[in-house]
């Protein structure tokens, strides 16, 4: 099946946590496996489980009151590591979006890649979203990339936000990077030929 | 107008530059290890495609590795499987392999660099982040995730939008006792975890030139932490002298092509830059971090900030790092008890810091009750370590020179923090669980984790100096 996003309306999972690192995403000893499913068990694994495997009440994906398809985080989302893994535990747990003030680099690419959508939005509009989800934890979040907006539903607040044209193209269409490229094996080939030594 | 360094290399690698669409890049290096990597092979395997060039891609093992007893199988049976993958993926898709017992096997950021892989001029990645490591010799070196591990091997190209461009100067000279890992520190800590996102960072000043090769590396390897894509240092003499004579390095006529080549990779005087930060490096002193992101940084006789002089929207994150520490704020950190010293791991495990560690435990003995963990970035690093006695020096300050590999920086291996345990460590971070689960972890220098080794706390180094 071919993966694509444009638009998603849902209720969310709020982590209301600044500098979440992919540390913290998925731990380095659950990067052992050599496919890309089954990380979502392990998403946020020692803020869900405790050193005997038990779920901490406190954390709030242990909390039933939260669900949904958008995660909803404090800024500077995904610093550290560049492992893909932490995009396709959030994926493989269900998640659709991500929602921050900010977004470190790599894991941006990285789940732009796997059609998990970033969607940066200002701190008053985060704040906001915590507030809404605070008041009312069914509050839906609407989100739609054809005319990049993000919309809390029931105030009718929304924001835009940025993507780069490319990503937009290749998530509403399920295009893919490596279909682009060797696209253009010939201008490939012709830069390998214009370069006497290879650097 | 003239051109930045990172501009004059992205210049000479675009393939294809159309509006709208990210430039397509030539990857002069692709460096693989067995985390990132088996997801990528499958999915060649899935499209029917091979390794496109596969002389241009090498591969280690490093962060599954034990290292103790390399020679016998690895214990952890999931461990094994992913090493063992590799071997496998990189024998069926002909890519060259410097597996355990292989002499050139290590950190893939310690290898490239010492094999004369790593050059001036170059477009090199790797799944990992730290691959910024190699900026030290004026490449574009940036981590990427498997996705494009798998591009890239498919198509010895990657999609890129071209990075805003960073020049942070460290003019003066540093005072005795404080290492280049001060200096990255001393940085991110001025400029957050998150300061140089979206950012390529020139690092310059006299304080940068005077640094060796292996310092600046550990410099450029430290800029993702800040969260810029990447770091570099423009080439120079010391840069050349590194190079020349290394395994894969140009030899003769080629030697002096590339040579007159690196010469011109310098940011123009009018050059421009997004943004300039300046730092003197007589303001810096041995730094160590205090919280769970390396950001959280202090001078090492200072004080953890008190949580009245935080934005009121750090306050929630800053109270869960110190909780998790078990730290106070206001509080000093010398005198802190240290239960392991870690140095290690891509930031500073190559020969100059052993040696520098090496001299200065010489004729002393490390504390009663903690654990020290000397762990060389590669063979070759240990092999030399040995060649000159360093190994016995060790031993007689009653510590352990182990085997290769990326050890106690990310407890993926068998070396991990015991929970609630502090490590100063010589790695690069410090978040929750990083080295095991619910280990603390004080990022420092070699020096400074040197010093808490035989003291068995944490301590100002210059007062042993």
């Amino acid at each position: 099946m071919k993966k694509v996003f444009k638009h998603l309306v849902s209720t969310v999972v709020p982590v209301n946590i600044e500098n979440v690192d992919t540390d913290q995403i998925i731990p380095a000893r659950f990067l052992k496996a050599t496919t890309r499913e089954g990380f979502g068990e392990n998403l946020f694994r020692d803020w869900r489980y405790d050193a005997n495997n038990q779920p901490k009440p406190d954390f709030i994906l242990n909390d039933p009151t939260y669900q949904g398809e958008i995660l909803v985080a404090g800024k500077n989302f995904g610093c550290g590591s560049s492992r893909e893994h932490a995009a396709w535990a959030i994926a493989d747990a269900g998640f659709k979006v991500v929602v921050s003030s900010f977004f470190a680099d790599i894991f941006k690419g990285n789940a732009l890649n796997n059609f998990l959508l970033t969607v940066q939005v200002s701190e008053d509009f985060l704040a906001k979203i915590f507030a809404a989800v605070k008041a009312d934890p069914a509050a839906k979040i609407e989100v739609d990339l054809e005319s990049q907006y993000i919309k809390i539903v029931a105030s009718g607040e929304q924001e835009g936000f940025d993507i780069n044209p490319y990503k937009k193209a290749c998530l509403i269409n399920g295009y893919d990077d490596i279909d682009y490229i060797l696209s253009l094996k010939e201008d490939i080939a012709r830069y390998e030929k214009s370069r006497e030594f290879n650097f | 107008m003239g051109k930045t360094l990172v501009d004059k290399i992205w210049d000479n690698h675009v393939v294809v530059s159309k509006a709208g669409f990210p430039d397509v890049l030539y990857i002069n290096t692709h460096f693989i290890h067995e985390v990132t990597s088996p997801q990528a092979f499958d999915g060649l395997r899935r499209r029917g495609l091979p390794v496109f060039r596969t002389g241009k891609t090498h591969a280690t093992a490093d962060h599954n590795v034990p290292t103790l007893d390399q020679h016998l199988p690895i214990k952890e049976a999931l461990s094994r499987h992913q090493v063992e993958m590799l071997s496998t993926n990189t024998a069926e898709f002909g890519v060259e392999l410097y597996g355990l017992g292989h002499p050139y096997q290590g950190i893939v950021h310690v290898i490239g660099p010492e094999l004369g892989i790593t050059l001036p001029g170059m477009t090199i990645v790797c799944g990992d982040s730290h691959t910024s490591t190699h900026g030290a010799f004026g490449a574009i070196a940036f981590g990427i995730g498997t996705s494009e591990v798998e591009e890239v091997l498919a198509t010895q190209c990657i999609l890129q939008y071209r990075p805003k461009r960073m020049k942070i100067e460290i003019n003066g000279q540093l005072k005795k006792g404080v290492l280049s890992k001060d200096i990255i520190l001393y940085i991110i800590a001025q400029i957050s975890a998150a300061g140089g996102t979206g950012y390529f960072v020139e690092f310059a000043g006299e304080a940068i030139r005077s640094l060796s090769m292996e310092a600046r590396m550990t410099i450029c390897n430290m800029s993702i932490e800040m969260g810029a894509r990447g770091g570099l240092i423009a080439p120079d003499d010391t840069t050349f002298a590194y190079i020349k004579g290394r395994e894969f390095a140009p030899k003769g006529a080629n030697w002096d092509k590339a040579l007159a080549y690196w010469k011109t990779l310098y940011s123009d005087s009018d050059a421009q830059f997004d943004k300039v930060l300046t730092y003197d490096a007589a303001n810096i002193e041995p730094m160590i971090t205090y919280g769970t992101n390396p950001g959280m940084g202090i001078g090492i006789t200072q004080h953890i900030p008190v949580v009245e002089a935080l934005d009121e929207k750090e306050k929630v994150s800053f109270k869960k790092s110190l909780e998790y520490m078990d730290l106070q704020p206001g509080a000093g950190l010398l005198g802190k008890k240290v239960d392991y010293v870690f140095i290690g791991s891509c930031t500073n495990s190559r020969i100059e810091d052993l040696r520098l560690v090496a001299e200065f435990v010489k004729g002393k003995k490390k504390a009663n009750d903690i654990t020290v963990w000397i762990v060389p970035g590669s063979k070759q690093v240990e092999a030399q370590a040995k060649a000159e006695g360093l190994h016995e020096v060790f031993e007689a300050a009653g510590f352990h020179l182990r085997e290769p590999g990326c050890s106690a920086c990310l407890g993926m291996n068998e070396d991990k923090i015991p929970a609630g345990m502090y490590c100063i460590s010589t790695s690069n971070r410090n978040f929750e669980g990083r080295q095991g689960p619910n280990a603390r972890t004080f990022l420092a220098s070699p020096l400074t984790a040197a010093v808490a080794a035989i003291t068995g706390q944490v301590t100002d180094v210059r007062e042993w100096l």
